[in-house]
């Protein structure tokens, strides 16, 4: 798809550039004559809301620095101050705390549309692997992230997963001991947390140069999951594909600002309103709620296997819950990549969202609760149990034994039977 | 084969939720606290238009300096936030004289002692104890919690569903509406019920059935000047509301900017709309 350059430049500065620095090629191969295919749907506008994001959180950060101190005596008062003295704080404060709670909402849209329409098979492996990635970059920056403004949360959080650490046998001690700068989150911790916090996001913007880079060479999936042959299957991206974009993204800055102006702390924990105490431990932990399907694959190992005791096992079910991801490409079988010509995928895949949705309640209770009639973890171990089992058993077998609807023989084609009813 | 297969699965599903159920032990469920989930209250400054009652904030702080500032720091409100836009409207003179009532401790001068002055406006309110361990050993070890940020550090969860309503409904009034049920819920335990010792039963509280804090209002214990009624509900109403304003002193700034934001990028939304169908007018899609 990347096909050949059709920028010529135009003025004299243009081509003087051109015969030395060919960027405005780059960018008019990229964002204007890039053939996109005409049949994408809103959530192929995630994309663009992500960039968008991540610009967001970049400046909104780069300003709360300027007033941040790290220091553990005095982190949550600076915050503090900013939220009361420093012009408009309280505003790019709130953008910031909250664009990490969209940018999750975001992503998560964005690999579950991947996951439906098959995004992630060839050629777009490397693709979809670099996804995982700035995923997994995402996830260290926002629990870093919350761990500066130094209140009990942030606090208690930071106790708990760097401990997650610790179950590594042999290696897992000094790891951790290196992670926090001692033998206890103290501010040791908090110094160098801020430092990767800020760190972080441009190693994200990085990945994410190399991930478009990626896409532009391999073309965009569509909702049909079959390759555009022809020119008749695109369009141009602008103003095609830039139209559409600009138009969600403002609909999600809607979203968003809903949360900012008047549900600031909805997304967040009460429990960080109080300043950090070593000597006294929240009644009940619980991370951030992006993070809570992922919590209730950890806790939901409360058993031996063998040589590795439960919480070892927590940590190598909670990690491999997202390392499994990037081997995605080659565990379904499947040649047909969008969902909507797989009839017995399309129900395992829609269980799968439902069973995320659930792990994530399950996250957020305790593990003792009853939920329906039975223990929480007792539910954490059979949704455990499915998330894998969709991954491992449910993908690499529906390949061989499903049989797809018929796939239309091209783009255009299917837009015109469609139009024609 | 297809129909097969699902139906076996679903068998499967079936059987796997009755086992579940089945091993589930009906267990003791463990007592949840508080006893009693905060009632909701009317505040002036719910809701997308909310706005903070100016009067309620000054009596709000007449309360929370007759009573609670008796025991209570709060450490992160200065005297000149009295006078800040979407506050309580002191005057800036009026917080001036305030202010100077309380002392604080200044220095070193040029001779290299401490000395007391009288607090400007630019001084934080005084804490009444010099430091924790003096709080503790005056209220029976218990610590009087700073007040600065109380109304944003306690929510009574609403679980599942509530909290998806809550969202889009705007709830952000679980401080207030918890500190007003505190303030105003003391009562005597129930026969079958004993405290332990040197605390008061409260089926408000949110960490157990009791506290150390000693019920802090009753009625006509604060005169007020503009003839509110002197009631306990209604002095835990006004200071709860005083104490949401010192939490978030920025709240009438944040949704008045809010509205203007979001009517913008509705209508913004609204253009590109229509520039979108434009543009994809002639190509089907």
């Amino acid at each position: 798809m990347s096909g050949h350059s059709t920028y010529v430049p135009k003025t004299a500065i243009g081509k003087w550039f051109e015969a030395r620095l060919p960027v405005v090629r780059l960018l008019h191969d990229t964002a204007v004559s890039y053939p996109t295919p005409r049949n994408l749907n809103a959530l192929w506008t995630f994309g663009g809301i992500l960039a968008m994001m991540l610009v967001v959180q970049i400046v909104t950060g780069v300003v709360l620095a300027m007033h941040y101190a790290a220091d553990s005596r005095v982190a949550f008062h600076s915050v503090e101050s900013i939220m009361r003295d420093v012009n408009w704080g309280w505003l790019i404060r709130y953008l910031h705390a909250n664009g990490a709670s969209m940018f999750f909402i975001a992503v998560y849209v964005h690999i579950f549309r991947g996951l439906y329409y098959g995004s992630y098979k060839p050629p777009r492996e490397i693709l979809w692997i670099l996804g995982v990635i700035i995923y997994l970059l995402m996830m260290a920056a926002a629990f870093m992230g919350y761990v500066l403004p130094w209140g009990q949360m942030s606090f208690w959080g930071a106790t708990v997963i760097t401990n997650f650490f610790t179950a590594l046998p042999f290696v897992g001690q000094p790891i951790q001991t290196l992670l926090i700068g001692g033998f206890s989150v103290d501010n040791a911790t908090l110094n160098r947390f801020f430092s990767l916090h800020y760190l972080l996001p441009f190693l994200i913007a990085g990945v994410v140069v190399l991930h478009v880079w990626a896409l532009h060479v391999v073309g965009q999936n569509n909702p049909l999951g079959i390759e555009a042959k022809s020119d008749k299957d695109t369009v141009p991206f602008t103003p095609y594909a830039t139209s559409k974009d600009v138009l969600w993204i403002v609909l999600f800055m809607i979203f968003y600002g809903w949360f900012v102006f008047y549900q600031p702390n909805f997304l967040g924990h009460p429990d960080n309103y109080i300043e950090a105490n070593p000597l006294s431990t929240p009644a009940h932990i619980v991370p951030e709620w992006y993070f809570l399907p992922f919590y209730a694959i950890l806790r939901a190992i409360d058993f031996n296997i063998g040589p590795i005791d439960s919480k070892l096992g927590g940590v190598l079910a909670m990690f491999g819950a997202i390392a499994v991801l990037a081997f995605l490409p080659w565990l379904d079988t499947s040649k047909v990549r969008s969902g909507r010509f797989r009839p017995i995928f399309k129900v395992a895949f829609w269980l799968f969202g439902l069973n995320a949705l659930f792990l994530g309640f399950l996250g957020s209770v305790k593990t003792d609760d009853i939920i329906l009639g039975a223990q929480a973890v007792v539910w954490a171990k059979l949704s455990t149990f499915y998330y894998f089992a969709y991954f491992l058993v449910i993908l690499p077998v529906l390949g061989y034994i499903e049989k797809p609807k018929p796939l239309p023989i091209s783009i255009n084609d299917a837009i015109l039977a469609k139009s024609a009813h | 084969m297809t129909a097969k297969m699902i139906r076996w699965a679903a068998a499967a599903l079936a059987a796997g939720i009755a086992l579940t159920a089945s091993i589930a032990v009906a267990q003791e469920e463990a007592v949840e606290y508080p006893l009693l989930k905060p009632a909701r209250h009317e505040w002036s400054f719910a809701g997308i238009f909310g706005r903070y009652d100016q009067a309620q904030l000054q009596r709000g702080y007449q309360v929370y300096k007759d009573v609670c500032s008796s025991c209570h720091a709060m450490k992160l409100v200065n005297f000149r936030n009295l006078a800040d836009e979407g506050g309580p409207g002191f005057s800036e003179d009026a917080v001036k004289v305030l202010a100077a009532t309380y002392a604080i401790e200044d220095g070193p001068n040029d001779a290299g002692e401490m000395f007391e002055r009288p607090r400007l406006p630019s001084d934080p309110f005084p804490s009444p104890f010099p430091n924790d361990n003096a709080a503790r050993a005056a209220n029976g070890g218990a610590l009087p919690p700073d007040l600065s940020l109380i109304a944003k550090a306690r929510a009574v969860h609403r679980g599942f569903p509530w909290f998806i309503f809550d969202a889009f409904w705007p709830y952000q009034e679980q401080g207030p509406d918890y500190i007003t049920s505190l303030l105003a819920g003391y009562q005597d335990p129930p026969e079958d019920v004993t405290v332990p010792e040197g605390t008061y039963y409260n089926p408000h509280f949110i960490n157990g059935i009791s506290l150390r804090m000693p019920p802090p209002i009753d009625d006509d214990v604060v005169e007020y000047a503009d003839g509110t009624p002197q009631t306990k509900q209604q002095y835990a109403e006004d200071v709860s509301a005083f104490l949401m304003w010192a939490a978030e002193p920025h709240l009438d700034a944040r949704k008045e900017l809010g509205f203007k934001v979001m009517l913008y990028l509705i209508v913004f939304a609204g253009i590109l709309y229509f520039v979108k169908r434009q543009v994809w007018r002639d190509i089907a899609h």
